[in-house]
């Protein structure tokens, strides 16, 4: 009996978020059933109940993989920008973790996975704060076995933090922190999690076939949207663009923008490991696979074209060809072949080199690539999908990066704007030539030294 | 008295010392400093975009001595910091019009 609760298990395992949740009642009956006699037994734990202790072990450190991206996202902004704006950097990717966990908490969760939509795969809401259901069904019954709902929460909550981090980098060192943190709390708390209910909460796009297992669009590309609008609304940072030319603004500290990108990657083991959504050893296995292969290949072909373009090979640019890889693999890292993990990131890998330099040529002054990384390279990765794996639509795939571009841009515009028009977006010049560390917190980050 | 200010290459500072101490040099000051002349700066690129390093980095030393050391001091300054390559530096003599030493309040030749 035991092995035959494994096997069951992992056959219906590596369900999508939105369609575990809907097993849930079932389930729960069969379940219940079982349970009894599990209990009875006493010190025996049945195969069932193995198999849920080890798939949510699993979910909880790819959890904290996940939290530990955001130190990653610090350090390779703090790095890639000037010494001056380091503390402001820092303390933005500080407040973001809590502002995404919070709001998350209090809304967010429930209008991801809203259960029933009340426009129908549009727009459905639970309620607001989080709440298990009693015994079982809060646990070994809630995902078939994979996980509890509090895992499932604290999952699905490091991932909405991630999307508002993406905006931080491309907006850094000219904007008024008020007005970013304002932004931030208000497209992690409703525009995140409501479109992200169309696909992982089983809405329409979920209804048509689109796939995006990790979030290359619904994470990556809804940051990549809003750090555009952003961007294109702040301006330039002051100096970058003059006389027609562009003349570069060196990140002040490359040791820790390496630092950064390799954190980022250990944490994608767990951002796409975990979003097989059990310890399903063949998938994760796989995932982690693919992922690294990705991100190797991205590093390989940033290099390649850097190196071509530029008759040197470039530092910033092989860290942004592993990021590349590794939002590119992300929604298909379970759906396509190793060698179609390589081909994804190599491309991946190429495409963030060029969108890097035609974005600074057409002066949208993005300081670490934010944009290319995440949302060009998240636009790739999502079409890829209909390109590399046989079983999902290229045009469906399409249709799902218009849409959520359809939405999240002018969402974010639209946020910013209104921002724009109330408080300002953009420091004051004296602030941003002395630097926002003084500025906005009064402090430095590097007391004692002069590196300005 | 003579103040010596020479400007050499960064990675030359040590050699250049040890040399000085060995003709009895006594004390030095040095400052990281950057500047150019005809050496002129080089091209670098980050991130696609080129620009120009106007700018090297020089170290400056600083010597204050008697008159009739700036002779062989000059002479051990070029042997030790020249590369022969553009970019080896300058040095300059200057006349000194007094000297204090703080601590004690000695004046000139004896506070050097």
């Amino acid at each position: 009996m035991n092995t035959a609760d494994i096997n069951l298990s992992n056959k219906e395992l590596p369900m999508k978020k939105s369609m575990a949740r809907k097993a849930v009642l079932p389930l729960l009956t069969a379940l219940l059933a079982v349970l009894p006699a599990t209990a009875m037994a006493g010190e025996e734990v049945s195969g069932s109940v193995a198999m849920y202790v080890v798939n949510n072990t699993w979910m909880l450190v790819a959890t904290l993989l996940v939290f530990i991206m955001h130190l990653g996202f610090a350090s390779l902004e703090a790095g890639m920008t000037q010494a001056k704006n380091t503390v402001n950097i820092l303390f933005k990717n500080t407040a973001i973790i809590a502002i995404g966990l919070l709001t998350y908490a209090m809304m967010g969760f429930n209008l991801m996975y809203p259960g029933d939509f009340s426009i129908a795969g549009f727009f459905g809401f639970a309620g607001f704060g989080i709440a298990a259901p009693d015994g079982v069904a809060g646990g070994i019954a809630y995902a078939d076995g994979a996980y509890s709902y509090w895992t499932d929460f604290i999952f699905q909550a490091m991932f909405a933090a991630t999307a508002a981090t993406i905006v931080s980098g491309a907006v850094a060192e000219r904007i008024k922190l008020h007005s970013f943190l304002i932004f931030s709390t208000i497209y992690v708390a409703i525009i995140y999690p409501w479109v992200g209910s169309w696909k992982w909460g089983g809405g329409w796009l979920d209804a048509k076939g689109f796939y995006d297992f990790a979030g290359s669009t619904l994470v990556h590309s809804v940051g990549g949207w809003a750090a555009l609008a952003g961007v294109m609304l702040l301006g330039p940072r002051l100096g970058k663009y003059v006389g027609g030319g562009i003349k570069p603004i060196m990140g002040h500290n490359m040791p820790l923008a390496t630092i950064g990108v390799f954190l980022l990657w250990f944490g994608w083991f767990g951002f796409n490991g975990g979003s097989v959504l059990s310890a399903e050893p063949g998938l994760v296995s796989l995932v982690f696979v693919t992922t690294c292969l990705a991100a190797a290949a991205g590093i390989v072909g940033a290099i390649l074209l850097s190196w071509v373009l530029q008759k040197k090979p470039d530092l910033t640019m092989a860290l942004n060809g592993a990021l590349a890889g590794l939002v590119g693999i992300t929604a298909g890292a379970d759906v396509v072949s190793v060698m179609g993990s390589v081909v994804i990131g190599f491309i991946a890998g190429l495409i963030v080199v060029a969108s890097v330099m035609i974005i600074d040529r057409v002066k949208i002054d993005d300081p670490v690539g934010a944009i290319s990384v995440h949302l060009i390279c998240g636009i790739w990765g999502t079409l890829a999908v209909g390109i590399f794996s046989a079983d999902h639509s290229f045009l469906i795939q399409l249709l799902g990066v218009a849409a959520y571009g359809a939405v999240c841009f002018p969402a974010a515009f639209g946020i910013f704007f209104v921002l724009k028009s109330i408080f300002g977006l953009r420091v004051d010049e004296e602030e941003e030539l002395q630097g926002l560390d003084v500025g906005e917190h009064g402090m430095e980050a590097y007391g004692g030294f002069v590196i300005k | 008295m003579k103040k010596i200010e020479a400007i050499i290459k960064p990675f030359k500072l040590d050699t250049l010392k040890e040399a000085l101490q060995t003709i009895g040099v006594t004390g030095m000051t040095v400052s990281e400093i950057k500047g150019f002349g005809r050496q002129k700066g080089h091209t670098e690129i980050y991130r696609g975009a080129e620009y120009r390093v106007d700018f090297i980095p020089k170290v400056k030393v600083e010597l204050v001595l008697n008159s009739n050391m700036v002779e062989q001091t000059i002479a051990t300054i070029m042997e030790a910091t020249r590369t022969g390559k553009i970019g080896d530096g300058k040095i300059f003599v200057l006349p000194v019009d007094s000297i204090t030493r703080i601590r004690t309040g000695e004046t000139d030749e004896e506070a050097i």
